[in-house]
């Protein structure tokens, strides 16, 4: 009777075994890895502060004292376009890691969003993303260099796509009385003349 | 440029030593290599600053007192 009954118990654990042969070892694995020490990332929290610290300067030593003003006061820089004589004056707003905003500088009527990246492929620590002031700066050289170039290499979307028209119209009001107060502290004439006015509740 | 470092010095010389000349033109061949965009800020004029994009040492003013390298634009958003 022993003898059958343990004759049984071995056939019985031979046939669990498939089934439960697997199951041990994945939680062997789970508990070795649980038990494994994970390398310790090294987070520099300074770095991108330091970064964007480097950077300022770099664009400062670049950009006029104007447009190094209007960036530290209004956030923004704003480069003329070169178009052809006697076409209506434009010009674009470049924002750190936002698209670039070309509008009509008599009327302020915003043109396009166009949308232009730098990224670093080689993802040197772990992003392809510049400092917002390198950003800036990218993209100044390049337009101030080859307008229609990055004009070109950006997707190019209607006003409003990605940053609301309100927002912009604000600054571009912004920006012509940040003018006139720059033009009245020097005593000179009016650079804004016939400027677009303060955005209206209506436009929300 | 560099993402998370910002501006990193990549060489300096005067190009009119011949061994600094040689060194500047393989560092600007190798950063062109990478893919980067080569750029000298100049003063334009009428108070108005802008960039020259080069694309071969040659390229480079003389009086440059430096290039800028930075990523290539691509279509974003």
């Amino acid at each position: 009777m022993a003898l059958a009954l343990a004759a049984s118990a071995l056939v019985a654990v031979a046939l669990l075994s498939d089934m439960l042969l697997p199951l041990v070892t994945d939680a062997w694995r789970r508990q070795r890895q649980r038990r494994r020490v994970a390398p310790e990332l090294s987070i520099d929290p300074g770095r991108d502060r330091r970064a964007e610290r480097t950077a300022r300067e770099l664009l400062r030593s670049c950009v006029n004292e104007e447009e190094w003003a209007m960036y530290c006061e209004l956030g923004f820089i704003r480069v003329w376009g070169s178009g052809p004589p006697g076409e209506p004056e434009y010009a674009y707003l470049i924002y750190p890691h936002r698209p670039i905003i070309a509008y009509a500088v008599q009327t302020g009527r915003v043109l396009g969003e166009h949308c232009v990246v730098f990224p670093d492929q080689t993802r040197p620590f772990g992003t392809s993303r510049l400092p917002d002031s390198d950003d800036v700066l990218a993209k100044w050289m390049a337009l101030t260099s080859d307008e229609q170039r990055l004009l070109r290499d950006a997707n190019t979307h209607l006003p409003g796509r990605q940053m609301s028209l309100v927002a912009l119209k604000r600054d571009i009001w912004r920006l012509s009385r940040w003018e006139r107060e720059r033009a009245g502290d020097r005593g000179g004439s009016d650079p804004a003349s016939g400027a677009p006015s303060a955005p209206a509740e209506r436009d929300i | 440029m560099h993402p998370g470092h910002g501006e990193v010095l990549v060489t300096q010389g005067d190009p009119d030593v011949a061994a600094d000349e040689a060194r500047l033109v393989a560092e600007f061949r190798r950063q062109l290599d990478e893919g980067l965009w080569a750029a000298v800020p100049l003063t334009v004029g009428g108070g108005r600053n802008g960039a020259k994009m080069v694309r071969s040492f040659a390229d480079v003013p003389r009086d440059a007192e430096r290039v800028i390298f930075f990523p290539r634009a691509a279509g974003g958003c």
